[in-house]
Formats: structure tokens, C-alpha cells, sequence
């Protein structure tokens, strides 16, 4: 068996009103081309000014990191040729980034717990691991190439948009530390409110380097790039897919070969994409267009004392002040719109426990079913309360209340009005009831014996008759109340 | 004001205050001008192209490296034959505002790559003062068209001496400004962290004026610097009574080497004879050492060279300019553009760009030179400490003719050895007229101040020439 080493390295969109290093507005859905002037273009004689608030971006995740923020930073030139790079260099961070040594706290194995019920992950105690972070440094992201039969197109909308690169060590030892890390990360991103961080869009992306070696080994072994990923599940499948791959070819007793290979999606596979004799040098030098900065002690903590408040307090905080449980804080806690939506909740009616549930159960389940966030689903927290409330108050049954759910959310009817319409209100008066009653034991005068006799269980049957006569209105502990009342005098 | 000298035959300043007292109009000037040109361009060659102006202004003429809007802006170079900016460079703004037109776009070296003119796409400019001699580079042709009164003044840009040493060449004044003092927004880039915009005028006094007009911060630009910007004109009015000059030994030590020359002795006449000027006028002239100078050279062709290498990365065939279509993939496509685009001193400087900053190589030349660089400001500020200024030649030699260094490519690099430090050190430098060789060619003399001292510069370089009559002369076109 074989010690995994993988290393990470994310590229993340920020999300700013202006690209990088110009003015055009960085947004997506335009047509090709018209977010772009003479400097994201690259045109001769145009020249880059930093964009102050992309920079602040990067010092906040780094500061969330924990990384060391560098009292003196520069840009960069990555030179290489690619129709989608408009000047032919890249302008990046090299030698001195804007931030280092940092680390993110992951829980060992939480997806394996998640994956079970509440119960059973309350038993298992979570491992924590820092991942350690090497370097968070800004750069520029390309254009796009659209090819169409034999031309090729550019789209240059997206170059110049300011790119956030995060790099782990190579420390993370399985796919499942991967994933975890990646999705601490991403909610870390969240809460800063930095990035959208859609893969699917792009405006996440993560390659990862992976070697095997023997336990006990010092030395790291061949590794190998992979690239193409576009979901944290491709990050695991690809990583678990390389595992084997370099696993066989060691057993065998060969080498492995330092290149990059890329993930092909639909065939689960990898597939080379070019050798180390083949890789590039980027003749990286200081971009000469952008003078080095001095970041002071003052402006770095102004930054720090901004934070807003990240995943891991957030869930501390959950647990003390709301008295929920891990596994519920877990999941409350992976969106901050989700959490945000909770607080809100629980401002109008405090009774944790009850939210919690039903943001994790029903409203969890319209979202995906409906593939919406929390915020476009137009349903406000004191509409969700007041939904609760009927059900803690036994006006309405659970089951009905989720029908009520699904209804209010696809019609523009009230919470109440879906209630009324539905005649779903449970009846709770004893005289409507006490009519019920009577005619449930006049009609089952051999359960009643039963009762009587002391078979304690023929009254269930009792309740069942009378939910059924009431059309399942009843309140069933109503019911039974008033049923051993009246048998109790009988 | 001798009024039977043509309108062409003025400064700058003359002639703005001829048109304040109304005593001649834009109209006059413009067909003055027109009429020199047609007369004299044919045989000096220092435009690459006119433009079709239908506004009125005062006229000037810029180097073919400054982006016009709507103009073709090509470095002569065939990479960019075609390429029209869709923007003014800041300075062209500057100009516009204050009621400039553009004449014309002068000739240069390709990309401002040289030190005569020849390097360009399109033909060499002459030098006025001997057609078969070379004006000097890069901005020979700005500096061949205010000498042969073709324009009132020019714009030119200046790297490693690309303004002075061709104002030295032809006879008039040129300045290369603190680097960050002048916008280079919109010039396009030889050496980012050395090219500096600057005025080649026909006196020191409308230096003075243009240089007031183009300075200044840019927001666009982010190594222009935001510091105030002095009344040139004004510091004209000062004497040079006690102001300390240093003059670098370092500068008259040089020898020759093989083919390789070394300092002119007439030049080096010439600049005595014009710092026994200067003591005459009160200044207080020692020894100095600038101990680096010898590396400047080489520091610089490297550093200038790795910069230009990413620079020039953008003429691809992909977006503007040039592209070959015979290509039929995209490694192919660059190739054959940037093949048939640049002229060979282009592909030698690209080349050797590359080189020092590839892998293994970086450390031993950029990263060194990075070093030394550092060294070479170092002699300057330590200089500046207890000088006001500095004075040397310009250039080693009077205009070289045509074709003489042109299969030497190190002969001409050497040319610009006086010049290249003030660009290392980021300091200001003019070169004003301080004499003539036999052959009648003219001869400059260098003064440099410290960082941000323009008014020094002009100072100087203003009593200077107010007790001799050098900037007087005239080729006889």
C-alpha cells in the first residue's frame, strides 16, 4: 500500500466591478468582445494600473487563510504564446506574492459522516488537519477560444479578469481530503463574498499534482498534473482514478512519468496532455509596467479587523449560542445565505431546533429539486416561521404542513390562505370532536371491551378509527385524550 | 525678432509670440512650413508619414512609436504597417489640449532599436547637415526635421539615448526626462522600465515650454509619478553662480579598442571648451567618479533587450498588424509574421531578450544586471549628494555615416555609451549644441541632474546657451 501525496492549486474569479489591471467592467453574458479596451486587449503603447479592490480581495482570503501577508509585493510576467493571452505574457506573481504560509482546517473524514443520518455522525468524533497553504497570489486570467469548423475565435471578455491562485503544499493524503478542503475553501470564498465560485462557470478551477510513495518514505515520488476537472466529485474520481494508474505501474515495478494529464469526464479516464520535456519556461521577470508596493502593518490589520465572520466561527457559534448539533451546523454552515436565512428566522421565532430541521429537510429538498438558492426561492424567513409555528403548534400535521410548503412556494396564495383552501387545520374543539368520538366507540364496541379488559393497545386502533372518520383533521393526541376520558368513566 | 528669417526658420516661442502680437497667424505658419518641407523632406527623409489635418493648431511632429488615434502608428516597423491606434497617448492629449495639431509621424529606428535611423522599415533618414552621414537614432527622424527647420519642434522617446544623442547629431536641443516624469501611456514600449517621452526642440527655452506641457502625473500610468511639476520657463531666468558641476572622469578615460573607437578628439574638445564656458559663468566645475560607467553597456543590453522581448510578444498575426495568411496552424502563423515583420535588429534584440531570461540563464545576466543597475543609480545619487549636475559628451563622435556601423552591430551599441546610464539611474538628461567637428558636423554636450531636477537641466543648459552661438547654426539645405 501506498502513501497518496497530492498538492492543490485553485484558481478562483474575483468578484470585483472592474477587471484587474483596466476599466472595463468585468461581467459575464455579454457579447464576445464588448467588455474590452486598449490595455485587457493589449494593445501597443496601453499600460496596466492595478485595481485596489481585487488586491483587497486577495488579502482578505489570504488573511482567512491565515497566510502571512508580504510587507512588500510585485507583479510578474509569465511569458507564453497563446492567441488568448492578448500580449503574449500573463501578468502574475512570482517571487514575492502577495501572501504565504498559510493553512485551512479540514475535518478528516466529515463526508463520510455526512453521508450517513444525523444519529450516526453524532457518534463519530471528527479529525481535524490543517492543510497547509504555500502562497495566495493575484494574477490576470485569459480570453476564450471559440473554434468553429476551421477558424478559431477569441473572446477577450474575460481577459484581464482578476484571478485569485491559492496553492496547498503537497500534504493532502486522499481524495477525501481533497474534496473537504475544496469545500472549506469555497465556503471560506463565500462568506468573503469574493468569488462566485461556480466550476461550472469557471470561476473555480482547481488542478491538482498527486505521487505515491512508500510509507515511511521521505523522499516524494514522480508526480503527476492533472487538469480539467470541473467538480470537486471530478477533483475525487480523477484523484482516485491516478491513485490506481500510478499504484499498477509501480507495482509493475516501472517508473512513473512526470507529465500533465488531463480528465476526460465521460470516459473516467486520464489522458496525457504534454511530458516535462516538453514543459514550458516562462522566462518570469518583473513586470516593469507596475511598480513593487510596500503593504503597511496599518492597512493589512484594517483588512483583518473588516473580516466578516467565517465558516468555522460561524459554526462555533451556532452550537453555543443555538444549541444545535454538530451534524445540523455542518450543513447549516456550507451556505452562508443559508445560515444568514436562519439568524433571520430565528429572530422572529426563536426555536432553533425547528428551523434547523426544516431548512435541512423540506426547504433543502425544494431547493434541489428546484436547483434554486435560498435567496431566489421568494419565500421570506416570517413566512417559513409561520409555517413552523402551525405545525409546533399542532394545528397542522407535519405531512400537510410540507404539502403547504410546496404549494406556497408554486402559487401566490398565503400560507394561511393554502391552509384554509385545504381545509387542513386540525380540529382540536372538543365538541366537533366529542361527535367523532361517539360514534368511533359506538362502532367498535369489541375494541372498547378490549380496552376495558386491558388490552392498553386496542385504544391506537381507537385513535386510527377516529383519524380516519375526521379525514385526518383529528389531533391525534386530542383525540386519544378525550377517548380515555370518556372510557375511563364508562 | 529679425523679421526677414522665414516663419519656418523660428522657435517654437518666437512664433507664439508672433501670433500674441498678432503678427502673424496658424495660417502663415502652417504654409511656411509646408512649403520647407516640400523643398528639404526629399532629401532628409524624416517623415514616415504627414498627416491630413482638418483642425488648426500649432504644428508638431511626432515619433512613429506615439500612439495617434486614427492614425497609423507603426515604430517602422512592417509588423505594424497597418495598425491605426483606437487611442491618443497621454502626451498627444497633453498637446492636443493645448492647441497642438500633429504634422507628421517621424521616421526611426524599428522599434526604437538603434542609433541611426537606418533600422527603419521604410528608409534612413539623412543627416542635414551631410546627407550622407546619419541623423543618429532612434529618433533620428524628429531630430533631422526640427534641424532642418521641417518642423518647429518634435516629440521623440528615448531609451538609452534615442533623444539625445540624435539631437547631438543634428545640432538641437533634446531632453530625456526623469523616468516617471513624462506619461508613457500610449508610447509603445521598447524597455517599459527606461523609455521615457521627451521634446527635441531648436533651443533650450521652448524644451522648456514643451517639456512644461507634456510632464506631469498619469493615472494611466502607473510609474509616472505624482509629484509637482516645476515652471521650466521660469527656472530659465536663473543664473549658474556657484552651482557645482561634476564632471565624471570615467567619461574622458574612454579608449579605443580594436575597430572599436573611443572618444572623438574633437568632441572632447568641444566639451572642454564648453565647461571652460560654463566656469566662466560663475559655476564651480570638479572631478567626479562615476566608477560603474563601464558596465552601463553592458547592463543595459541586457536589461533593455529582456524587456523588449515581452514587449514585442503582443506582434503575433493575431489581433492587428501584420499576419501572414500562408500559415495553416497557429505555430506556423506566429513564425511566419514575426519573421516577415521585424527587420533584423528586432529579431537580434528579441532573441537575445529571450535568452536572458530563460532558464538556467536568468540569474547570470538579468538578475546581475539587475544588480549592477542598482550600482549605476548608486554612483549617481552619491555624485548628486554635493552636485548640482553633471556634464559630459553626448555621444563618443560626430554623426557616423550611413552604413559604417551598420555590420557592427557592438560599434553602434557603443555609440550610445554616454547617454545609456542616465536611463539605468532613471535621472534627467538634455543635450545642447557646444560645437562643430571640421567636417562641420555638430556636437552636443550632455548635462544630467538629479531625479525630478528638470529645472536644473534647463538652467544650465539655458546659460549656456545664451553665451555661445551654437544653437544658431544652420545646415545649409
Amino acid at each position: 500500500m501506498y502513501e497518496t501525496v497530492i498538492g492543490l492549486e485553485v484558481h478562483v474569479q474575483l468578484k470585483t466591478r472592474t477587471k484587474a489591471f483596466c476599466g472595463c467592467l468585468n461581467e459575464f453574458g455579454s457579447g464576445a468582445n464588448t467588455r474590452t479596451c486598449p490595455v485587457c486587449l493589449g494593445f501597443p503603447g496601453s499600460l496596466p494600473v492595478l485595481n485596489e479592490m481585487a488586491f483587497e480581495h486577495g488579502m482578505k482570503v489570504a488573511l482567512a487563510l491565515n497566510c502571512q501577508i508580504q510587507n512588500f509585493t510585485k507583479f510578474d510576467r509569465k511569458n507564453y504564446f497563446y492567441p488568448d493571452l492578448p500580449k503574449n505574457y500573463q501578468i502574475s506573481q512570482y517571487d514575492l506574492p502577495l501572501a504565504l504560509d498559510g493553512g485551512l482546517k479540514i475535518k478528516i473524514n466529515p463526508s463520510a459522516t455526512l453521508r450517513i443520518d444525523g444519529e450516526r455522525s453524532r457518534t463519530i468524533k471528527d479529525k481535524e488537519k490543517t492543510i497547509p497553504v504555500k502562497r495566495v497570489h493575484l494574477e490576470e486570467d485569459a480570453g476564450k477560444l471559440i473554434h468553429e469548423g476551421q477558424d478559431s475565435l477569441v473572446d477577450y471578455n474575460r481577459a484581464g479578469v482578476p484571478l485569485l491562485e491559492i496553492v496547498t503544499e503537497p500534504m493532502i493524503n486522499s481524495p477525501d481530503e481533497a474534496y473537504e478542503y475544496l469545500s472549506e475553501l469555497k465556503a471560506i470564498l463565500k462568506y468573503l463574498e469574493v468569488s462566485d465560485c461556480d466550476m461550472e462557470k469557471g470561476s473555480l478551477r482547481c488542478d491538482a499534482n498527486i505521487s505515491l510513495r512508500l510509507p515511511g518514505e521521505k523522499k516524494l515520488g514522480t508526480k503527476t498534473e492533472l487538469k480539467n476537472m470541473n467538480s470537486f466529485k471530478a477533483v475525487r474520481e480523477a484523484l482516485h482514478y491516478e491513485i490506481k494508474r500510478q499504484a499498477g505501474i509501480l507495482e509493475s515495478g516501472q517508473r512513473i512519468i512526470q507529465e500533465t494529464l488531463l480528465w476526460d469526464e465521460a470516459l473516467s479516464r486520464t489522458v496525457a496532455m504534454r511530458s516535462k520535456e516538453e514543459a514550458m519556461d516562462y522566462r518570469y521577470f518583473p513586470e516593469p509596467d507596475l511598480p513593487g508596493f510596500v503593504l503597511s502593518e496599518e492597512k493589512i490589520r484594517a483588512v483583518k479587523d473588516n473580516l466578516p465572520e467565517l465558516p468555522q466561527a460561524l459554526k462555533q457559534r451556532f452550537i453555543r449560542d443555538y444549541g444545535l448539533s454538530d451534524y445540523d451546523v455542518e450543513i447549516l454552515a456550507q451556505e452562508k445565505q443559508v445560515a444568514d436565512y436562519f439568524e433571520a428566522c430565528f429572530k422572529v421565532y426563536p426555536r432553533a431546533k425547528s428551523i434547523s430541521n426544516w431548512l435541512i429537510g423540506p426547504i433543502s429538498y425544494e431547493l434541489n429539486s428546484r436547483n434554486l438558492d435560498i435567496q431566489s426561492l421568494g419565500l421570506k424567513p416570517p413566512e417559513l416561521t409561520a409555517l413552523i409555528s402551525f405545525v409546533d403548534q399542532e394545528k397542522i400535521s407535519n405531512l400537510s404542513a410540507k404539502e403547504v410548503l410546496t404549494e406556497r412556494l408554486n402559487s401566490k396564495n398565503t400560507i394561511e390562505e393554502i391552509i384554509k383552501e385545504k381545509d387542513l387545520l386540525q380540529i382540536r374543539d372538543s365538541g366537533e370532536l366529542s361527535a367523532i368520538i361517539d360514534a368511533v366507540l359506538g362502532a367498535n364496541q369489541k375494541s372498547v371491551q378490549d380496552y376495558l379488559s386491558g388490552k392498553t393497545g386496542a385504544m391506537m386502533f381507537l385513535v386510527g378509527q377516529a383519524m380516519r372518520q375526521s379525514k385526518g383533521k383529528a389531533n391525534p393526541k386530542i383525540a386519544q385524550e378525550m377517548l380515555k376520558e370518556r372510557l375511563k368513566n364508562a | 525678432m529679425p523679421a526677414e528669417k522665414p516663419l519656418y526658420a523660428l522657435t517654437g516661442l518666437e512664433l507664439l509670440g508672433l501670433i500674441k502680437q498678432k503678427k502673424t497667424g496658424i495660417a502663415d505658419i502652417l504654409e511656411s512650413q509646408s512649403l520647407r518641407t516640400k523643398a528639404v523632406e526629399e532629401k532628409v527623409k524624416a517623415f514616415a508619414r504627414f498627416t491630413d489635418n482638418t483642425a488648426s493648431g500649432i504644428p508638431i511632429a511626432v515619433k512613429d512609436n506615439i500612439c495617434i488615434q486614427g492614425q497609423p502608428t507603426t515604430c517602422a516597423s512592417k509588423i505594424l504597417e497597418n495598425f491605426i491606434p483606437p487611442y491618443d497617448a497621454t502626451v498627444i492629449q497633453r498637446l492636443k489640449k493645448a492647441g497642438f495639431i500633429i504634422q507628421g509621424q517621424t521616421n526611426m529606428d524599428e522599434f526604437a532599436f538603434g542609433s541611426s535611423c537606418e533600422n527603419s522599415a521604410f528608409f534612413p533618414t539623412r543627416n542635414p547637415w551631410n546627407p550622407d552621414c546619419v541623423p543618429g537614432g532612434s529618433s533620428g527622424g524628429s531630430a533631422a526635421a526640427v534641424a532642418a527647420d521641417e518642423a518647429i519642434w518634435a516629440l521623440g522617446s528615448d531609451t538609452g539615448g534615442s533623444i539625445r544623442q540624435p539631437a547631438s547629431f543634428c545640432g538641437v536641443v533634446g531632453l530625456k526626462p526623469t523616468y516617471g516624469r513624462v506619461s508613457r501611456y500610449g508610447l509603445i514600449a521598447f524597455a517599459s522600465s527606461l523609455d521615457q517621452i521627451g521634446p527635441l526642440t531648436k533651443d533650450v527655452r521652448d524644451s522648456a515650454y514643451l517639456t512644461n506641457i507634456i510632464s506631469g502625473y498619469d493615472p494611466n500610468d502607473s510609474t509616472s509619478l505624482n509629484l509637482p511639476v516645476g515652471d521650466y520657463l521660469k527656472s530659465l531666468e536663473k543664473d549658474i553662480k556657484g552651482i557645482k558641476i561634476g564632471v565624471p572622469k570615467e567619461y574622458f578615460s574612454l579608449s579605443g579598442d580594436g575597430e572599436l573607437e573611443g572618444l572623438d578628439r574633437e568632441v572632447k574638445e568641444a566639451v572642454r571648451e564648453a565647461i571652460a564656458q560654463l566656469r566662466k559663468l560663475g559655476a564651480e566645475v570638479s572631478e567626479v567618479s562615476l566608477p560603474h560607467t563601464e558596465y552601463a553597456v553592458a547592463v543595459y543590453y541586457i536589461v533593455a533587450t529582456a524587456e523588449a522581448s515581452s514587449n514585442l510578444a503582443r506582434f503575433d498575426g493575431v489581433q492587428y498588424g501584420l499576419r501572414v495568411r500562408s500559415a495553416d496552424n497557429l505555430i506556423a502563423m506566429y513564425k511566419k509574421t514575426r519573421q516577415a515583420g521585424f527587420g533584423p535588429e528586432a529579431k537580434r534584440r528579441i532573441i537575445l531578450g529571450t535568452y536572458v531570461l530563460s532558464h538556467g540563464y536568468y540569474e547570470a545576466y538579468y538578475v546581475r544586471a539587475l544588480k549592477v543597475r542598482a550600482l549605476i543609480a548608486r554612483d549617481f545619487t552619491e555624485v548628486f549628494k554635493e552636485y548640482d549636475c553633471i556634464v559630459t559628451p553626448t555621444s563618443p563622435t560626430t554623426a557616423f555615416r550611413l552604413g559604417e556601423k551598420l555590420e557592427n552591430p557592438l560599434a553602434m551599441y557603443l555609440s550610445d555609451v554616454y547617454t545609456i546610464s542616465a536611463n539605468l539611474a532613471g535621472v534627467p538628461a538634455i543635450s545642447v549644441p557646444c560645437g562643430s567637428s571640421k567636417a562641420g558636423l555638430p556636437i552636443g554636450l550632455q548635462i544630467t541632474a538629479k531625479a525630478f531636477d528638470e529645472e536644473m537641466l534647463f538652467r544650465v543648459a539655458y546659460n549656456y546657451e545664451q553665451a555661445t552661438l551654437w544653437h544658431k547654426m544652420k545646415p545649409n539645405l
